[in-house]
């Protein structure tokens, strides 16, 4: 995973006097799925559509595999593939077509494979005003990836998805990794970045606030683990006892929950609290913090690293 | 097949598949060719010499003019040509093979009002179909030119109907369709003159039926094909991907300049 496939060097973006991306740099190498996570107005958008040639970058160097994609397009499209978060195919315009009006742009045989797959294969006939709102982006998906692109961009992919459609796109992205593609996926979902990607970069007002992977990241925040523990008699509540790192404690649905930076002095001492005061335990549980709590933490300090 | 004709085979079924198109390039057109062969001739026996050329003009004008830019405008503003674009389709495809198309239609409905107008409605066929056939494909390329622009300078539905209207609502009237150019006020005729569907007329009068024209059908073949070249060469120039994207190579008045030509012709008319 060390070959650079994407490449962002102080890229700006502006609107007028908006600045949308301001000085963002980053690295994206063979066979990672990438995710680029912000809230709305962050410059996610503005950086995909630079990337995907949609639109020009004011300043700074982007790179694909050795194109540049404001003044290379032609190249450009053989090696990306392409889900838009805002686009749509001709009302009119069946699966079929489609799959081979797009194939035919890119030179390859058309990939009817592919839509069975992704369960379009009894909707082949059916025109694009026909499909409910989930077709439409499974069609977006196979057409965007159909002639084998090195570098896949997602916008969004699983919005509007049922869960069966939306575990099929899953596991059609790590295929897509293990393949050798890379996939940089912008999404809201923190969850979906959470569990897809490799590495992860938080836009906040146009910059990078936050990268890494979505384990490193949530280490580096507070570095607080969620211990919640019930216990027949809820003695731990009642008496109002602490615990060594745990820095406090709230209660939810008969659970006691403390946060804690050493979850493993912390919940050693809970059990011996237990144990010593004649309460027995039900559950236990120990997480870590999420990647949206990470975001949340992020999005509401300003960025800081 | 190439992309090109899988892009122009698909276009082409649109124009039947689409309830829009489909009343533009045939429903329409046919349905105002039968009554002008039934009510227009009882009324003025005359019109059987004029109805080939001026239903030949009204179903180019309809199609280009009034029916290809609505379809280009909404796909701009739905997304299709981002996505369009991401998979490399040209611009340049994206504007030639939907005129394509419709030129398409236009010459299939051309041909049905060849076939029909003198046994049913005793229309005055060609003297020359080689001039006939010529003028034509000018007039199509002019309007089909005409239409493309419009699509790409109008910002929305509202003004694509609008600019649409002001070339064809007039055209009707004064550009010899409905009644000779000779019959019209003279104060009248220099507008007459801007309108390509005027020039379309005069040529197939001079050039098809060999009958005398008051502007010389040579000019007018010129200037259409003029108007054409300058209209689909503005088209390509601001054509714009994406509504949300307002880089623009030109200011959309710069599709004013398409009607240069016409503004020439002001100047032969007889």
């Amino acid at each position: 995973m060390n070959e650079v496939v994407l490449r962002i060097e102080g890229f700006r973006k502006t609107y007028g006097d908006l600045v949308a991306v301001e000085d963002l740099s980053l690295t994206v190498y063979r066979g990672e799925i990438f995710g680029l996570l912000g809230p709305n107005g962050a410059g996610k958008t503005s950086t995909l559509e630079c990337l995907e040639g949609l639109r020009k970058p004011d300043g700074g160097a982007l790179d694909i595999l050795g194109v540049d994609p404001a003044r290379q397009p032609g190249r450009l499209r053989d090696l990306i593939g392409v889900q838009l978060q805002l686009a749509g195919l001709p009302g009119s315009m069946t699966v079929r077509e489609a799959m081979r009006f797009f194939s035919a742009y890119h030179r390859v045989a058309p990939r009817d494979d592919l839509l069975a797959r992704l369960g379009l294969g009894e909707k082949m006939n059916s025109q694009y005003s026909e499909l409910s709102t989930g077709q439409q982006r499974r069609l977006a998906l196979a057409l965007a990836v159909a002639h084998r692109p090195p570098v896949v961009f997602l916008d969004e992919p699983t919005a509007g998805l049922d869960v069966e459609s939306r575990a099929e796109l899953h596991a059609m992205m790590h295929e897509l990794r293990d393949a050798g593609a890379t996939i940089l996926l912008a999404t809201h979902d923190m969850a979906e970045a959470e569990k897809m990607a490799d590495r992860v970069a938080i836009l906040l007002r146009g910059r990078v606030a936050a990268a890494g992977s979505p384990r490193e990241l949530t280490a580096a925040g507070a570095g607080m683990t969620k211990v919640s523990i019930r216990t027949e008699q809820s003695l731990l509540f009642q008496n109002g006892a602490q615990f060594p790192a745990a820095e406090r404690h709230t209660v939810a649905d008969d659970y006691t929950v403390y946060f804690s930076t050493d979850p493993g002095a912390t919940v050693s001492a809970i059990l011996d609290h237990v144990t010593t005061h004649g309460d027995r335990l039900i559950d236990l549980r120990v997480e870590r913090p999420s990647l949206e709590e990470r975001f949340l933490e992020i999005t509401h300090t300003g960025g800081a690293r | 097949m190439t992309a090109f004709a899988h892009h122009f085979a698909y276009e082409f079924k649109t124009g039947l598949r689409n309830p829009t198109l489909m009343l533009m390039n045939y429903l329409f057109p046919l349905a105002f060719y039968a009554m002008m062969g039934l009510v227009m001739i009882e009324i003025n026996p005359l019109f059987t010499d004029t109805i080939v050329p001026a239903m030949a003009v009204f179903v180019a004008m309809v199609s280009t003019v009034l029916g290809l830019p609505g379809p280009l405008v909404e796909s701009r503003e739905a997304g299709i040509y981002r996505s369009y674009k991401v998979n490399g389709v040209p611009a340049l495809s994206i504007l030639s093979i939907p005129a394509l198309s419709t030129i398409f239609h236009v010459l299939i409905v051309t041909a049905i009002i060849i076939v029909t107008a003198s046994p049913f409605f005793g229309g005055v066929l060609p003297e020359s179909w080689g001039g006939f056939a010529g003028v034509t494909l000018v007039i199509v390329f002019a309007m089909g030119a005409l239409g493309l622009l419009i699509s790409v300078v109008a910002g929305g539905s509202r003004s694509t109907v609008l600019f649409s209207q002001l070339i064809f609502l007039p055209s009707t009237l004064i550009s010899g369709l409905t009644m000779p150019l000779e019959a019209l006020p003279a104060s009248v005729r220099p507008v007459s003159a801007l309108l390509p569907a005027t020039h379309a007329m005069q040529a197939y009068q001079g050039l098809a039926y060999g009958r005398e024209a008051l502007i010389d059908p040579w000019a007018s073949v010129a200037i259409l094909g003029a108007g054409g070249l300058l209209a689909l060469g503005l088209a390509i120039y601001l054509f714009n991907w994406d509504s949300r994207n307002d880089a623009r190579r030109g200011r959309p008045l710069l599709a004013l300049l398409a009607i240069v030509p016409y503004v020439a012709g002001v100047f032969l008319m007889g």
